[in-house]
């Protein structure tokens, strides 16, 4: 279990995480989701004690991570940024760090087999490509046999089966009763591997809560309808509960009826239809509207102002 | 609130803990496995022997030709041992390196994530290399100076281990590089970054010192001796005038390294890795 309360860290000027306060239960698997940039790295480096909080609170199981006698069997974590010398190779790297914690070194060779770099363990990790780099991230993040493994962006640089492995992965640690705290700036990708989201923008804790609510909440329908009577139809869907917008020449936006609804008051007044077609808003879209505001750097195409209604390009999908 | 772990992990967890001996064999296995580490300190111990037999060799070869001044000033121990004034360069780079190293390429947030009370790692890179490097460099002057004696021997200018002072000086050459190491390894810690480290050092040894003789000379006689380069010179090797006295340059030299080192530590206890 992680605890976090009132974490706060300032570089300078410039506050990186404000005021953050969620738990991280043992059991499931916790997404911790939001735009590059959100302070999900460093609440997860606060967590680790590499970063000291300028205020605020960490625990692991109750105690300081400081504190623990056998910290890499409290905890095993992956950061973004590489933690390896590249001139050692993946075997001395993880019994190097087996030794401190007096790990036996049958548990080096077990963890090497499990990430599936046994034919690469005695090569100097400078010459790995970036998926084998994050297997030996993910080997020594399981080397302590950790209660808690906290994972940072485990999936970039992965192929399709190193991305699958993982989410496996993740699930196995959590069946087994461990706590799991992964980062992604992709709600796709959360949405298959996550029980609860905690979803961060600039910061600050924009959501805590399950998978299964968010897609609840995200799958609001909207109704596409292109008409060459748009205004007409416009003046008689506009009513309490319903929105509608004109968002082109011919085109309705409709939210609050249902595409049978909206057929049927076509039809009473005579009003021709070319189409109409339902859009399950998707989870990426979801996520996007839901830290819009709160990206903290912005992609605009050139000839488009920043004021319209377009969401930041962030792991955007065509 | 525990956590529930199968079977298997609970032997995994058996006898897991901290301790300053474990941290002390994970720096040796760090040490030992990287090729540039190795490359280094073989650098350093061939410098300390070679420019030491080249020095005696040539010594001993243009005695006839040398002037008066510099027959007067001759010690053969300390000609023997003139390679340090090379390898300390080397053996200062090579501890620069040791922690810098772990900087640059973001290992110490992995050594720091496994150590999470983080003085233990800084003791036991300084106890490795005190073991280490520190045999190494004392064994690395006790070969200079037979290897030195008996080029010199030709034109019988040698002397004995046995001889007055010879025996301080020879171990002395081998602690002077130990401490010029210990004092690369504070700076690559304060500095976090390697060419930084190199710089700091490099400034301290060879740029502050001969930039101090340009002062008057009220000025550099005062704090001339006390420069870590000097007060070591003091005790094993050819000092400028004025110098400390042996035993109070090793003392001085040793106050610089443990002042660094106490910078290094605050740095590493208090600031984010």
């Amino acid at each position: 279990m992680i605890e976090v309360h009132g974490l706060t860290k300032r570089y300078g000027p410039k506050v990186a995480v404000r005021d953050l306060t969620f738990t991280v239960r043992p059991g499931i698997v916790t997404g911790f989701l939001g735009p590059n940039g959100a302070g999900k790295s460093t609440t997860m480096r606060m967590i680790a004690g590499l970063d000291a909080p300028t205020t605020g609170s960490v625990s692991l199981n109750g105690q300081r991570y400081r504190d623990s006698v056998a910290p890499m069997a409290e905890l095993g974590i992956l950061l973004e940024a590489r933690a390896v010398h590249t001139g050692r190779s993946a075997f001395h790297h993880l019994l190097a760090l087996a030794q401190t914690n007096g790990i036996a070194r049958r548990r080096v060779d077990e963890v090497i087999d499990l990430v599936g770099l046994r034919e690469v363990a005695r090569k100097r990790v400078g010459g790995f490509s970036l998926g084998m780099g994050q297997r030996l991230g993910v080997a020594c993040a399981l080397l302590g046999d950790p209660h808690t493994v906290i994972l940072d962006e485990p999936v970039n640089g992965l192929d399709p089966e190193g991305i699958l492995w993982v989410r496996n992965l993740l699930k196995g640690l959590a069946a087994e009763g461990r706590t799991v705290f992964v980062s992604s700036h992709l709600m796709s990708e959360m949405a298959l591997t996550a029980d609860h989201l905690i979803v961060v923008g600039r910061g600050q804790l924009i959501a805590d809560t399950s998978v299964v609510e968010f897609v609840a909440q995200a799958s609001g329908t909207v109704v596409l309808v292109r008409t060459p009577q748009a205004s007409e139809l416009w003046e008689l869907l506009t009513g309490p509960g319903v929105r509608a917008t004109i968002v082109s020449t011919g085109q309705l936006e409709v939210r609050g009826l249902s595409a049978e609804q909206i057929g049927d008051i076509a039809w009473e007044h005579h009003i021709r239809i070319h189409e109409l077609a339902t859009q399950q808003a998707s989870l990426e879209q979801a996520f996007m509207e839901m830290t819009r505001d709160a990206v903290e750097y912005h992609a605009y195409p050139p000839s488009e102002p920043p004021l319209g209604q377009q969401p930041a390009a962030v792991g955007g999908s065509r | 609130m525990t956590a529930v772990l199968p079977r298997s992990a609970r032997d995994t967890h058996a006898g897991m803990k901290v301790t300053q001996a474990r941290v002390i064999t994970s720096e040796w296995t760090k040490f030992r496995s990287l090729r540039s580490t190795k490359i280094t300190l073989l650098v350093s111990l061939v410098l300390t022997i070679g420019v030491g037999a080249l020095v005696s060799a040539v010594t001993a070869a243009h005695w006839d030709h040398l002037s008066l001044g510099d027959k007067a000033s001759f010690n053969p121990v300390v000609t023997s041992l003139d390679g340090v004034l090379i390898s300390q360069l080397a053996v200062g780079v090579l501890g620069v390196l040791l922690v810098s190293g772990e900087y640059a390429t973001g290992m110490i947030r992995a050594s720091l994530t496994s150590v999470p009370k983080r003085l233990p790692v800084l003791w036991a890179k300084l106890a490795v290399f005190a073991g280490v490097v520190g045999s190494l460099s004392i064994a690395s002057t006790f070969v200079a100076f037979f290897l030195g004696q008996s080029l010199l021997s030709g034109k019988h200018l040698q002397t004995t281990i046995g001889a007055p002072d010879a025996f301080r000086r020879v171990v002395a050459a081998g602690l002077y590089l130990l401490l010029i190491g210990i004092i690369g390894m504070a700076l690559g810690g304060l500095l976090r970054n390697t060419a930084a480290g190199i710089s700091a050092l490099v400034a301290l040894f060879f740029v502050i010192p001969p930039v101090l003789d340009l002062l008057p000379a009220s000025w550099s006689n005062h704090i001339g001796p006390y420069l870590p380069s000097n007060a070591g010179m003091s005790f094993w090797g050819r000092p400028d005038n004025p110098h400390l006295a042996p035993w109070t340059g090793f003392a001085v030299l040793c106050g610089w390294t443990a002042f660094a080192i106490i910078l290094a530590t605050m740095r590493l206890h208090r600031s984010d890795a």
